[in-house]
């Protein structure tokens, strides 16, 4: 019996359950839908559920012991089906309490699905943990944190320093940061001190189609447009590199990509600082700069410091971009023309073709992939400590 | 000492310095504006640009005829023996097409190459050809008038891409080749005209740009977003009900909301990395399947789509709640009768938002193999398929810059998705959205 077909059948035999339930419990109240504790649908949902729930428990037990599918399968599962249902509608009477145990039956399946959440969460943490373990079983662990050298090598004795990477990561995100944080701020300053309505209600969304374009997009943009014009105006004039894929170009996407980060969370903070501040400055002779210098800005920092933080867990945790833009050389340089590679690149060129999940060449992807989550993870919840202690509290 | 004079009508210089101040900051800010708007607008142009010649294509429309002696030589125009004529044969067939036609139009061109005539035509076309035969055998021994590709160098030069000189120094075209495409086109033997190939054709070999198109890909990209339409929206519908209307303020439900803000913000590629060694290594459902690439970015979308369900229930005033309770309902009947619906346009304003997020998503689909080179449309969600922005990778890795256009060209495809959702989901909004 394949899946589909036993699905149909489930559910015909649920639709039938529920009418047979809900005559059931008319039938008990002599005909009086008034004389039940419920009303008469609710005893046919209780009728169909008795049934559809154990038989979608048996169905996932058994295939969790013995994936594939057979007809004894079908069967069985059939079977608890109508056994549940018949128990249910035998033992329905008027005074059943059908809705409180439906209720309860929907309330259950509401908290499973806000277990899976959690259950992600784990499901991340654990799969990497345990590859990562098995990395580090064959790996030193010192020699992949303090390694400076990242030399995979399929036929065995790599070298796998992950310090190369981090350099690079960190690297493209500080140009991406130099780029985003003055544009993403000053663009929050003047749409919320500055612009007219009509101004702002034109270029505040323009800005946010920014955070809506795809990566790839951005990576294409890169690829195609951005580093043959830094190579050839700016790399080569200057004798600095010769490669179109270099840690500026992808710095410099990457930055336009966080722009409306830095700036859709500064334009918020910015605007819920209390007018009365602003007021105050300003009838003290402050100019309008003076007063957003000195005052605005200064209230509103633990909140600008978050959003700078989470746009920086944004940049190191970006794939696409640097995939497409930076390059796949590991290096240690400060050129800032030359092609270098991150974190995510490797991920993404360990893990992609043949891979064999016992080398470490395979398994150093898992590690890079937990440093990362640990990272991004820090970045946001220092952000979240940042804007939760420092904020300023105005009635 | 006296005190410097100061006249109310003539600043002096320290006002005059702070005005300055004051109006470069202002220059600032508007100069910030400028620059992310001129960097939108060139990263669209510089797209659109480059992409928009993808939706041309170069054809060549010259009567075939096509010979019952080489395709059918049985005669009986059984489909087994006839399969056995290979695309060679059909080349062929082709070639002496174009031939016979340059012939009848009396062009000459100069410094033409043995193969040059033949090499005009795209690989594709005899495949093309030979199935149409194979779909409808009475063809044989009919003169047909067939649309056959360009190859896509002669198609560069009908975009800008191959120039005489490039050509010179390229083995793949000749000049003389470049000689002859014009001398048909002047005959109305060689077009340019729209290419709905792009979108529904499947991808090609690294050597037929010419016939690269979407069709694999939008079909992937489409399973995909079932899947995630299909688990995320109850899924994130549910948790975020169970959030804002039953949850006890403890621990547990603390540590959920907690949980959910951190996976809004966990890069993509790490859903990736759980993605290869839950769904594949364990589970070990097939790789580069829709199911598996729907079932990551479900993971991957479910946060996105419960922040903004939450604030839409949120925004039910609770007086609605209030008075279906007061009228007897229970708190279950009151949230799935009341609240639900009235939070609907919300929730669903986000779930588009979120569908569109992972439309564009690549990273973690790269990590599960749906960069695979597919060729075969997938009829199921089982079926190893590709997705519109992994294409978009797949095609900047090929080594034909002609493969750049196609890359642009999906990208706008991609975009006009992205612009319709986004779109659905401003309208929802601005018609159904209630202000309390």
């Amino acid at each position: 019996m394949t899946l589909p077909l036993l699905l149909a059948t489930l559910l015909v035999l649920a639709l039938a359950g529920f009418f047979a339930g809900r005559a059931r419990a008319v039938a008990t109240a002599g005909g009086d839908a008034r004389k039940l504790h419920s009303v008469p649908a609710y005893h046919g949902w209780f009728a169909a559920l008795a049934g559809l729930v154990p038989a979608g428990m048996a169905l996932l037990a058994w295939r969790a012991v013995a994936p594939g599918q057979g007809t004894w399968q079908g069967f069985a599962v059939l079977a608890v089906a109508i056994v549940g249902m018949i128990l249910a509608i035998s033992a329905t009477r008027g005074e059943t309490r059908a809705r409180n145990r439906v209720e309860g039956i929907v309330k259950a399946g509401l908290i499973l699905c806000s277990v899976i959440a959690i259950a992600t969460t784990a499901g991340i943490v654990l799969s990497m943990l345990f590859e990562t373990g098995q990395f580090f079983s064959q790996y030193s662990f010192t020699r992949f944190y303090f390694g400076t050298v990242w030399q995979p090598n399929f036929r065995g004795d790599s070298e796998l320093g992950i310090l190369p990477l981090l350099w690079g990561t960190l690297y493209i995100s500080l140009i991406a940061l130099a780029v985003a944080v003055p544009v993403g701020l000053f663009a929050a300053v003047y749409m919320s001190e500055y612009a007219s309505r009509r101004f702002r209600g034109f270029a505040k969304p323009a800005i946010e189609v920014l955070a809506g374009i795809p990566t790839i997009v951005y990576g294409l943009f890169a690829l195609i447009t951005v580093g043959p014009a830094l190579r050839d105006y700016f790399a080569q004039p200057l004798g600095l590199g010769e490669s179109a894929s270099s840690v500026m170009t992808a710095g410099l996407v990457m930055g336009i990509m966080i722009i409306p980060f830095v700036s859709s969370l500064s334009d918020d903070i910015i605007n819920a600082v209390p007018q009365s501040l602003r007021d105050g400055s300003l009838g003290l002779g402050a100019t309008q700069s003076e007063t957003i210098r000195q005052v605005v800005l200064p209230a509103a920092l633990p909140g600008i410091v978050g959003a700078v933080l989470l746009a920086a867990s944004r940049a190191i945790g970006e794939t696409m971009i640097v995939v497409l833009g930076a390059g796949a050389a590991a290096k240690l340089s400060l050129n800032p023309f030359e092609a270098m590679t991150t974190i995510t690149v490797k991920i993404v060129s360990q893990l992609t073709g043949d891979t064999d999940f016992a080398a470490p060449e395979t398994l150093v992807a898992f590690a890079l992939g937990l440093t990362l989550f640990v990272v991004t993870l820090g970045l946001n919840i220092l952000a979240l400590i940042v804007v939760r202690k420092y904020r300023e509290e105005y009635e | 000492m006296t005190a410097p004079r100061r006249s109310l009508l003539a600043p002096d210089p320290r006002t005059i310095a702070r005005n300055r101040a004051e109006a470069r900051f202002r220059a600032y800010g508007l100069g910030a504006v400028g620059v992310a708007l001129v960097a939108l607008a060139v990263l669209l142009l510089s797209i659109f640009g480059n992409g928009s010649s993808a939706f041309y294509q170069t054809y060549l429309e010259v009567p075939v005829m096509l010979p019952e002696k080489s395709l059918d030589k049985s005669g009986t125009r059984d489909i087994e023996v006839m399969k056995k004529v290979t695309t060679v044969g059909y080349a062929k067939v082709l070639k002496t097409a174009l031939d016979e036609a340059i012939e009848a139009n009396g062009i000459i061109v100069e410094g033409l190459g043995k193969k040059d005539v033949g090499n005009m035509i795209s690989d594709e076309a005899a495949a093309q050809l030979r199935n149409m035969v194979l779909a409808d055998p009475t063809l044989v021994g009919q003169t047909i008038a067939f649309e056959m590709l360009a190859n896509g160098r002669i198609d560069g030069y009908y975009k800008g891409r191959v120039t005489r000189e490039s050509a010179a120094l390229d083995s793949n075209v000749s000049p003389a080749q470049l000689d002859l495409a014009d001398a048909l086109a002047e005959k109305g033997l060689l077009a340019t005209r729209f290419n709905l190939d792009f979108i529904t054709a499947p991808d090609a070999s690294d050597q037929r740009p010419e016939a690269a198109g979407l069709g694999v890909a939008i079909l992937g990209s489409f399973y995909m977003m079932i899947v995630v339409l299909a688990l995320s929206l109850p899924i994130g519908v549910a948790t975020a009900v169970y959030l804002e209307e039953f949850a006890v303020k403890n621990r547990f439900t603390d540590v959920i909301e907690v949980n959910i803000s951190n996976l809004a913000a966990v890069p993509s590629i790490v859903f990736g990395i759980l993605g290869l060694a839950i769904f594949i290594n364990f589970a070990h459902l097939p790789q580069s399947a829709p199911i598996v690439g729907g079932l990551v970015l479900t993971l991957m979308t479910l946060p996105r789509i419960i922040i903004p369900a939450r604030a839409a229930l949120k925004a039910v005033p609770p007086s609605i709640r209030d008075a279906a309770l007061g009228v007897g309902a229970s708190r279950m009947q009151s949230v799935f009768h009341h609240v639900l619906p009235l939070a609907a346009p919300g929730i669903l304003t986000g779930m588009i938002i979120g569908l569109a997020q992972a439309l564009g998503e690549t990273a973690p689909l790269l990590l599960i193999g749906m960069v695979a080179f597919v060729r075969d449309y997938p009829g199921g969600l089982f079926d190893p398929a590709t997705a519109l922005p992994v294409q978009v990778y797949n095609w900047t890795q090929r080594a034909d810059p002609a493969f750049v256009e196609r890359a642009s060209g999906a990208i706008i495809v991609l975009l006009i998705f992205l612009l319709i959702m986004n779109t659905a989901a401003i309208v929802l909004r601005r018609r159904f959205e209630r202000r309390w």
